[in-house]
């Protein structure tokens, strides 16, 4: 329902000036196409979609059937511009409407554009300004549709989108592991009026119920009684107040509890009930919170009842009421608690403020099919969740004069889930949750900020001969630093803080730079050199009995895994010292037991039948990939075993990326008669992850992967090294026997685990009911 | 004993077959009441009789192995967040050899109370709702029906104080929150032991045993017919014979829902804190005005709709793509977002809009209530409801509107007073 404007919040300042510079909020405004706006009672979001051209690194084999030179690289290393899609989402306030579209329009090249979606109440109202400034022609879209549709593309895109509030917590945010399938859910979106809507599947939703009893009934009833006409003002008085003097309570009725009924003494009988009796002066502040109470109370029992008599368990609030308000969503969470008795729970979204707009532009955006696509936040160019307390935050900026940015890029290929996923609902793909854990939060974000040097230098001196790479360096060191100090102040900012997003997000500022792969010349040279040593390697393993065999296959395993430029106390040797190989790792490894040890078990296994099919999530480029992983294969083959080696689609730190390890495989093939008939009978399949991180969400793989998987029932599942092993899905229950394996290279995390730096994990699982079992 | 009225053993043996719930002899309900505005004086109501401890003793061995009626007066109370409910019994079937016996405390209980409509400044009996030639427990007499506001309550003990009530050794037979909140005030100000009943249970009673027993005169329970039509809303009787399931919506100071299977199978459904007292509350808050009667009257002069922002207000008309016509409020007091329409209202808008808001709620609360429990039929009681049509119309028409006439919400004549009754009925036949 449409807001108010004129009691709005921006009314009262009409600052024309913006405070930021204008090029860093409307970004990539020169190949914007496609523009929706959705102006509500205060905030304006405006939507575009647009194109960004950034560098990525390609490798390109050479042709090998020309004559070998001794020291000529395996294949060649070249940048080349790429053009991707992503999707531009801002909001500000209203007072900054004409400021910004004088902006857009000055900067506006593609002339394609002719028609512009509008929703929102605001609509109408600026819909001649618009018409004008932008020589667009205005198209107005259901605030309703808008609203479904955009609330199913964040729940679909954007993992940690949906979050329980708890007040009290450490965290205020317990962010949600999203279900792989969204619907049926309930979204009450509170504006002046409360909507009940009822959405089952992408183009099905139905209202079945609404409440005049709404956020505008607070602000309108609030300025009537405490003569207060802000709502976030209102909002203040509330969270100062007292209800009790207000409102008349079970115990004011009974003295105590009403037990019989499990009421308690301090439930309210009667809102307000008090000043119906007594004839004294209520505060503004008392009377402020009643009345928050009094609403809340009553949008949850609908809801509930709503809820319950359709079934349902996934209710999302939104609406101006509840946007990024604590005192609302606290209210409101305690009112589902109590009429529920905790069998749902209330649901927050990160973008809420962005529905409609997302909404409308994908209305307006429908040819280009938005929805076949997946598409991923980008945590480079999006602003993130603000903190709701503004005391704990010096960070936090002020909610005025203030712009807040969403962006989103579109991935290559459609992400699904790893069909082996025991319970994909209850998925959860990271070990450790940074939001709540305050110790490990402390010294993760101190580890990325001091590791941060050597990623700058790696980045300059991949790049000796494009322009401004140590301008651009210093950027990205500018950028990142920025997201470590507002994580550390707001950690919940982009969904649950985890290694993971650490990682992610650091990923994202090198390409915002145009780094797309700063250790392609490091990972060139370690893949050459490995190379070298495989036919070496195999001929020694071959000469070892079984059990021998079997050993130094795992332990091989291990030992590539220890190169890893991604961990700090690695890359410091590894810089320091080249020659450090691969023998030399294996000293370095701990002596059985290890701190994770099921070899044993893994044995017995391999002394049963082999397995149908195994699916290898790989790790690092060079001796782990080379003189590791190919190995291990190697022998799985032999011993009847179809492999699958999975990849990652785009580069991250030094892992081997899909179409590297292409290359690889064919010279490997080239060497190794093993290699290459199973290849030839299709025993033996590279496919790409759909990952360009350094860690592994078992939820969002490439959908080829998944059909693969599925169609050659695979039954084993490997995953190597720290970032995909440890840091996520440590904990990841699979329906198929699962073998998880990394050294653990950073002191810290070591110690954490109950061991000491270059610990081994070995965990080998057999989900119950597995046919390995009853063997 | 003799001290207790009409009470003995003897006679308590050959009236207790009787003596049940029975069904009021259909008499003829006495045109004209003489006692309207006939009044003694306040101060005279209790004379200052004595009542000996060890006659209280006496009575309490009343309890014999056989069923036996309690000695008079015959109280039902409900104490309520705002108001207290008393309902009394006046035997009209007294023998010239009873009247003699008779105390003279009991004697001024009755004739105070019969004969007054009004009680200090703020207690009232509600004199349309008294029930004639009403046969309780093998007694003949009528059955009146009094509030009084529950802050008022220290008043009402120290007049029991000062008229020695205890002397009397009736039980109190007390539901209500205030029973359990005011036990120590009635046992130290004013000697009195209250038997503390479960409100619910009495409500279901009282509700129950009126509608059986008031089928002479207005019928009990009764519905509206074209509820929004000033010309042709008309009031029907309604028959509650076969009532289960049953859907009994209790707004008082605040509302508790209860769904009931039989008799004795109910549960709390669930209750909302928008209730009378909020009416009220606000009311109090937004006008200045002080009591129910007063912001009713209010309410009945405003306009809610220069306060509520309706849908086409937002919209224009209709909004059809989700069904929703025009009139419907989208936001209650959403046009007191703007403060130039905070200023163009008057209190009797503020007043209407605050009824209606509190109204509406209920109903849609009610209406989903019905629906999760599968009940069809629903009953409104509660002082909220005393001359309030406006809210049992506005009642009548959202169930009926929304539901596309599968809810049908009906109303009885003694909205309030179930609990009191409720209570009454406890002391005569204990569960």
């Amino acid at each position: 329902m449409a807001d108010c404007s004129q009691a709005g919040s921006g009314r009262h300042s009409m600052d024309k000036s913006i405070t930021l510079p204008p090029d860093e909020i409307f970004r990539n405004l020169e190949n914007a196409k496609r523009f929706a706006i959705d102006i509500g009672g205060s905030l304006t979001k405006l939507a575009y979609y647009s194109t960004v051209q950034h560098k990525v690194a390609k490798v390109r084999s050479f042709d090998h059937t020309a004559k070998e030179v001794d020291g000529d690289p395996l294949y060649e290393i070249s940048v080349q511009e790429e053009i991707t899609a992503r999707l531009h989402f801002i909001k500000f306030e209203n007072a900054y409407i004409e400021t910004c579209l004088d902006f857009i329009k000055d900067h506006l090249v593609n002339t394609e554009t002719k028609v512009i979606k509008a929703t929102g109440g605001g609509a109408y109202k600026f819909k001649e300004l618009i018409e004008k400034k932008l020589r667009l022609k205005v198209d107005k879209e259901d605030e309703m549709s808008c609203l479904i549709k955009g609330c199913n593309f964040v729940l679909k895109n954007i993992p940690h989108e949906a979050f329980v509030y708890a007040k009290h917590a450490d965290s205020e945010f317990r962010f949600q592991n999203t279900h792989p399938d969204i619907f049926p859910y309930l979204l009450i979106n509170i504006g002046s009026g409360v909507s009940i809507v009822k959405v089952e599947s992408e183009d099905k939703f139905e209202r079945i119920g609404g409440s005049s009893i709404g956020g505008g009934t607070f602000w309108g009833l609030g300025a009537l009684l405490t003569k207060t006409k802000r709502f976030d003002e209102l909002l203040q008085l509330a969270s100062r107040g007292q209800h009790t003097s207000v409102d008349m309570l079970v115990k004011d009725i009974y003295g105590g509890a009403y037990g019989s009924l499990g009421l308690t003494g301090d439930l309210i009988a009667s809102s307000f009930g008090k000043s119906a009796t007594t004839d004294k002066e209520f505060s503004k502040e008392d009377m402020a919170k009643s009345l928050l109470h009094m609403i809340s109370n009553d949008i949850g029992q609908l809801a509930c009842l709503y809820a319950r008599l359709h079934s349902l368990t996934r209710v999302y609030f939104g609406g101006f009421f509840i946007r990024g308000h604590p005192v609302t969503m606290h209210t409101i969470t305690y009112s589902i608690n109590f009429f529920t008795k905790g069998e749902v729970q209330a649901l927050f979204l990160r973008h809420e403020g962005y529905l409609g707009a997302i909404g409308a532009f994908l209305k307006g955006a429908e040819e280009d099919n938005p929805n076949q696509y997946s598409w991923g936040e980008n945590y480079a160019g999006s602003s993130g969740l603000m903190s709701v307390s503004p005391d704990l935050n010096p960070m936090q900026r002020v909610r005025s004069g203030t712009f807040d940015m969403l962006e989103m890029d579109r991935l290559e290929r459609q992400l699904v889930n790893l069909p082996l996923l025991q319970d994909p609902s209850s998925y959860i793909p990271d070990t450790v949750d940074l939001t709540e854990d305050a110790l490990a939060r402390q010294y993760w974000l101190y580890c990325f900020e001091e590791a941060l040097d050597g990623v700058v230098n790696r980045a300059v001196a991949s790049q000796p001969d494009l322009p401004q790479a140590v301008e651009r360096a210093e950027k990205f060191r500018q950028k990142y630093l920025h997201k470590l100090q507002t994580l550390r102040h707001q950690p919940f900012a982009y969904g649950s803080l985890t290694v993971r997003s650490l990682l992610d997000t650091r990923e994202h500022c090198l390409n915002e730079f145009n780094f797309p792969d700063p250790y392609s010349k490091i990972k060139q040279k370690e893949n050459d050199l490995a190379l070298r040593y495989f036919q070496k390697v195999v001929r020694s393993l071959e000469k070892l009995t079984w059990e021998q065999r079997q050993f130094a296959l795992v332990k091989g395993l291990l030992a590539g895994n220890v190169f890893d430029w991604g961990a700090k106390a690695v890359s410091d040797v590894l810089e320091s010292n080249p020659e450090f190989g691969f023998e030399e790792a294996k000293h370095q490894l701990q002596e059985r037991p290890w701190l994770v040890d099921c070899y044993d078990q893994w044995i017995a296994r391999l002394k049963g039948p082999p397995h149908k099919c195994a699916l290898f999530f790989v790790d690092n480029s060079g001796i782990d990939i080379i003189l590791g992983v190919f190995p291990f294969v190697r022998e799985l083959l032999c011993r009847g075993t179809e492999v699958v080696l999975a990849s990652n689609s785009g580069p991250a730190l030094n892992d081997v990326t899909n179409s590297e390890l292409q290359i690889l495989t064919e010279r490997i093939a080239a060497m190794d008669s093993v290699i290459q008939a199973a290849i030839k009978e299709d025993r033996l399949t590279l496919v790409q992850s759909g990952s360009s991180s350094p860690c592994l969400d078992l939820s969002r793989l490439d959908k080829a992967l998944a059909v693969v998987v599925r169609e050659r029932h695979t039954d084993l599942v490997v995953i190597e090294g720290m970032g995909r092993a440890i840091h996520t899905n440590y904990y990841a229950a699979l329906s198929c026997e699962s073998l998880k394996l990394a050294v653990i290279k950073n002191s810290w995390l070591a110690e954490r685990l109950g061991g000491k730096i270059f610990s081994v994990v070995f965990k080998y699982e057999i989900p119950p009911q597995s046919p390995g079992l009853r063997r | 004993m003799e001290l207790n009225g009409y009470h003995s053993e003897d006679e308590g043996g050959t009236e207790t077959d009787d003596g049940e719930t029975r069904l009021r002899t259909p008499g003829k309900g006495r045109a004209g009441d003489p006692r309207i505005g006939g009044g003694t004086e306040e101060a005279a109501a209790f004379p200052r009789e004595q009542g000996e401890p060890s006659e209280r003793r006496a009575r309490h061995t009343a309890d014999s192995p056989r069923k036996s009626r309690p000695p008079f007066p015959w109280f039902g109370m409900d104490i309520g967040g705002t108001l207290v409910k008393l309902v009394y019994f006046e035997p009209k079937d007294i023998t010239a050899e009873e009247e003699q016996e008779e105390v003279e405390n009991l004697k001024s209980i009755r004739k105070y109370l019969t004969s007054n409509v009004a009680y200090g400044s703020t207690g009232i009996r509600d004199v349309h709702l008294e029930l004639k030639d009403l046969t309780l427990c093998g007694r003949t007499g009528n059955l009146h029906f009094i509030r009084f506001p529950t802050q008022d309550l220290p008043a009402f003990l120290q007049m029991g104080r000062d008229k020695h009530f205890s002397s009397l050794h009736t039980t109190l037979c007390a539901t209500g929150g205030g029973a359990y909140k005011f036990e120590a005030d009635f046992r130290m100000m004013a000697d009195l032991q209250l038997l503390k009943l479960d409100e619910l249970d009495c409500l279901i009673r009282g509700v129950l045993y009126i509608d059986s027993v008031n089928s002479s005169g207005p019928s009990e329970c009764y519905y509206f017919e074209n509820p929004m039509d000033p010309v042709h809303c008309i009031v029907k009787p309604y028959k509650l014979e076969n009532p289960y399931p049953l859907l009994l919506v209790n707004i008082g100071s605040g509302v508790s829902i209860l769904a009931v299977y039989s008799k004795d199978n109910f549960k709390r459904v669930t209750g909302t804190s928008l209730g009378g007292g909020t009416f009220l509350g606000l009311c109090c808050l937004l006008t200045g005005c002080s009591t129910f009667e007063e912001a009713l009257e209010m309410a009945s002069l405003g306009e809610s709709t220069r306060v509520d922002k309706l849908v086409r207000d937002i919209y224009g008309g209709d909004y059809e793509r989700f069904g929703l016509p025009g009139w419907a409020v989208a936001s209650s007091f959403g046009n007191m977002m703007c403060k130039e329409k905070r200023e163009s209202v008057s209190k009797e808008d503020l007043a209407r809009a605050t009824l209606i808001t509190i109204t509406n709620n209920i109903g849609s609360i009610t209406r989903m209530c019905a629906l999760n429990e599968n009940i069809e039929r629903v009953v409104f009681v509660g002082n909220f409801l005393r001359v309030n049509t406006l809210s049992m119309k506005l009642l009548a028409y959202a169930m009926e509107y929304w539901s596309k006439g599968q809810l049908k919400a009906l109303f009885l004549q003694h909205e309030g007073y179930f609990g009191a009754v409720g209570a009454l009925l406890e002391l005569l036949n204990p569960s």
